[in-house]
């Protein structure tokens, strides 16, 4: 096994570019601020690689069964005795594979960024930012202990603003930087709430102990299951309060309004954040809670399972109608992400049950790679073309066939078409969802097909649909071939991986229980998803492939689910109006009334009370010598009269 | 009761004592002020040896406090009437009235 300081350096190398390039870096070497942050990114995957391959083949088993690791551990604050926040480093399958993910995208997205934001005015603050993210990211997946993950949650969160944010002079991008704060935020809200009441019934906020006391007959658990609040019991509520954390984080209906707005960072930090890493911590919050989730309370696997399945259908259908190409990514971002939540949702602790669970760990880990191949190669025609409309590309295959090819290849692995990554966890979820609920698996293949027509008719309209002609301004013409190698190298890779991930052997590597999960290939089980998908995509082919008057139709004659589509089924309407209207004229007017009135007025009038006092007294300090001696013999006399009093 | 007894040493006394305040109370000059002070300290001294002679005759406890008073009351007066020269160099005047500077 790798000696623990070693893997304790994988976060630290991050943090430690964050560090330098922020107090030093930014002022006195600012463009060698992007080459030290990828080679400290390499230098963090080259170790993620080697713990991952010591985890997974060297040391990780006892048995056939793989071992929750804790290589580090070190208390940070004691409450009591029993309580207390560590710091610590805990390794298993989840974590192991989160590790080479985000290390990984974020090497490849380092990568990337050197040729994308080249020239940009503050290219160094932006190197720190993602080293700060990627610390807190990997922080996050090797936390112990559950106080720890929500610290780091809340700095992926912090660093997601700064980044959606980076172009502050663009208004939009401050609107969409506060708002993915403020909504996360008040997700996160209920993850504290819930990590309060589990911690609070299992007297520990220690992952392994956590799941230890409540998922086998202790008295915590029997505490936890009998205190009921409003029907349900306190465990159920804690696991749904903690799901709604992840479900923010993760932009699940109805918290997915920010994900899309997000799209105003850089195209990079799209495809690093809110695609393939932090947006999958919801998942994998879940997926560290399982055991509790799966063996205690099936309750609240079930919301996950309905919030996923809703998730998941409401952003394809939305996708097939948005023309700016970073918001349908990032509607097929909210759609793949509820896949990974309904799988685990309908997924069960241990053996054949749970199919679902590494059905889940196995997608989000294809679909960071197919994703961020996605969005980069949506970053490259941008750089291309200067828009983000689709109206504004069209034709690109010939100008571009390098980022053609890797887009192509994504869009066949979203879509589910063998033999690329995400026909295998995609058919490892449909199955799981064959398993266990037909309602779920019938809305699951539904979705696919749709995926598969959305991700097509972008693919269409950026590389045929016409010719590629500049803009009508004319001072956009083309001046530079295909994006720089910088670019280009990081497709390539991702491409690569895009078609391999998928024979990554996930059932022995990573399970509910850590045991062996054999998977069977079902060739027959795969005829009816593959044919849906490649119907999806004939279709789009057929609309998109060269400029017609069918899609106008087709919105026409659907034109009530197409408007409703198009505006986003009005969700961040009824968001401003329940906010706007209902929340501040019901309590903010009222609590502002009070606010400036009752308590105001309180101190208000103590102030005026001693002014006036004040006031009428102050003519005693008249400055007259002879006034204050005739005070002083009053007062004499005036003792000398009591004394006689008292004396006699 | 031809003679003089201590009654008559404590009149007269009392009497300064009054009239010391009053003219504390009054008078506008510093000046004046600072002599209706002098009467006060004087009616104490008598009153110190008017009780010593007729209380404590073989003792000389007052006679001593007498002198300490005159003593003090010397230096009293030199710090006063600097402080009132000082006073008139900055305001050109004595008056008490005028010298209410030191307020609100």
């Amino acid at each position: 096994m790798l000696s623990t300081s070693l893997i304790i350096l994988i976060p630290l190398l991050p943090l430690l570019t964050f560090v330098l390039i922020a107090l030093v870096g930014r002022k006195y070497f600012p463009s060698l601020c992007g080459a030290l942050g990828t080679i400290a990114l390499l230098t963090a995957f080259i170790l993620s690689i080697t713990v991952a391959y010591d985890y997974f083949f060297v040391a990780g088993k006892v048995g056939d069964v793989y071992q929750q690791i804790i290589p580090f551990k070190m208390t940070w604050l004691q409450f009591s005795p029993n309580v207390s926040i560590d710091m610590g480093i805990i390794l298993d399958p989840i974590s192991v594979m989160m590790l080479v993910v985000v290390t990984l995208i974020s090497l490849m997205v380092h990568f990337y960024s050197l040729g994308y934001m080249k020239g940009e005015e503050r290219y160094a603050t932006y190197y720190s930012f993602l080293g700060l993210f990627t610390f807190s990211m990997l922080g996050l997946v090797m936390s112990s202990n559950i106080f720890q993950i929500y610290i780091f949650w809340e700095l992926v969160g912090v660093s997601s603003y700064l980044l959606i944010g980076y172009y502050f002079d663009k208004p939009s991008a401050v609107a969409a930087s506060k708002k993915a704060f403020i909504v996360t935020r008040f997700a996160d809200l209920g993850f504290l709430i819930g990590i309060l009441i589990l911690s609070f019934y299992a007297g520990t906020l220690d992952f392994q102990t956590l799941i230890l006391r409540l998922t086998t007959q202790t008295d915590q658990l029997h505490t936890i299951v009998a205190a009921s609040f409003l029907g349900c019991s306190a465990l159920t509520w804690g696991l749904v309060l903690v799901f709604i954390g992840g479900a923010g984080k993760s932009a699940m209906f109805p918290l997915h309004i920010w994900l899309p707005d997000a799209m105003e960072g850089p195209t990079p930090v799209s495809a690093l954040i809110h695609a393939a890493t932090m947006v999958v911590a919801g998942v994998f919050l879940v997926a560290r809670l399982f055991p509790i989730y799966a063996i205690s309370c099936p309750p609240a696997l079930d919301v996950v399972m309905w919030v996923g399945i809703t998730s998941s259908f409401i952003a394809a259908v939305i996708a097939c109608t948005q023309t700016d190409i970073k918001r349908v990514l990032a509607y097929s971002t909210m759609s793949q992400i509820g896949y990974m939540m309904f799988s685990l949702g309908v997924s069960r602790y241990g053996g054949e049950n749970g199919l679902g669970y590494m059905a889940s760990m196995f997608h989000l880990f294809t679909h960071a790679m197919f994703k961020a191949l996605l969005f980069l190669g949506a970053g490259a025609v941008i750089h291309y073309v200067h828009s983000n409309e689709m109206k504004d590309m069209g034709g690109l295959r010939k100008l571009m066939p390098i980022t053609h090819i890797t887009f192509l290849v994504a869009c066949l692995a979203i879509a589910g078409i063998p033999p690329f990554a995400g026909f295998f966890s995609k058919e490892e979820i449909l199955q799981a969802a064959f398993n266990s609920n037909k309602v779920i698996f019938g809305i699951a293949i539904l979705t696919a097909a749709i995926t598969a027509f959305y991700m097509f008719r972008l693919y269409f309209n950026i590389f045929w649909s016409k010719d590629y002609h500049a803009h009508s301004d004319g001072h956009h013409e083309p001046h530079h071939g295909e994006a720089p190698g910088t670019m280009l190298i990081p497709l390539l890779i991702l491409g690569v991986m895009s078609v391999c991930a998928g024979f990554i052997p996930f059932g022995k590597l990573v399970t509910s229980d850590g045991k062996f999960l054999p998977t069977e290939f079902h060739p027959t089980f795969s005829i009816a998803p593959v044919l849906l998908a490649t119907l999806g995509i004939l279709i789009a082919w057929s609309f998109y492939k060269t400029e017609n008057s069918k899609p106008q139709k087709m919105a026409n004659g659907l034109s009530g689910l197409y408007q409703g589509a198009y505006h986003k089924f009005y969700i961040d309407e009824i968001y401003l109006f329940i906010t706007k209207k209902v929340i501040f004229n019901l309590i903010g007017r009222p609590a502002a009334w009070f606010d400036r009135n009752i308590v105001d007025g309180f101190m208000n009038l103590l102030a005026t009370i001693t002014g006036k006092i004040s006031f009428i007294i102050k003519g005693l300090q008249s400055g007259k010598l002879q006034n204050y001696a005739a005070y002083f013999f009053a007062g004499v006399i005036g003792f000398v009269l009591i004394f006689i009093y008292m004396w006699t | 009761m031809n003679d003089i007894g201590l009654f008559h040493f404590l009149f007269v006394s009392c009497a300064l004592f009054f009239i010391g305040v009053y003219g504390f109370l009054t008078r506008r000059n510093l000046i004046t002020m600072l002599m209706s002070v002098e009467l006060i300290l004087n009616s104490v001294n008598i009153n110190f040896i008017a009780f010593n002679k007729f209380l404590y005759a073989d003792k000389l406890d007052g006679l001593f406090f007498t002198i300490f008073i005159i003593t003090i009351a010397a230096a009293e007066a030199s710090v006063a009437i600097a402080i009132i020269i000082n006073l008139y160099r900055n305001h050109k005047t004595i008056d008490v009235e005028e010298t209410d500077v030191m307020k609100f």
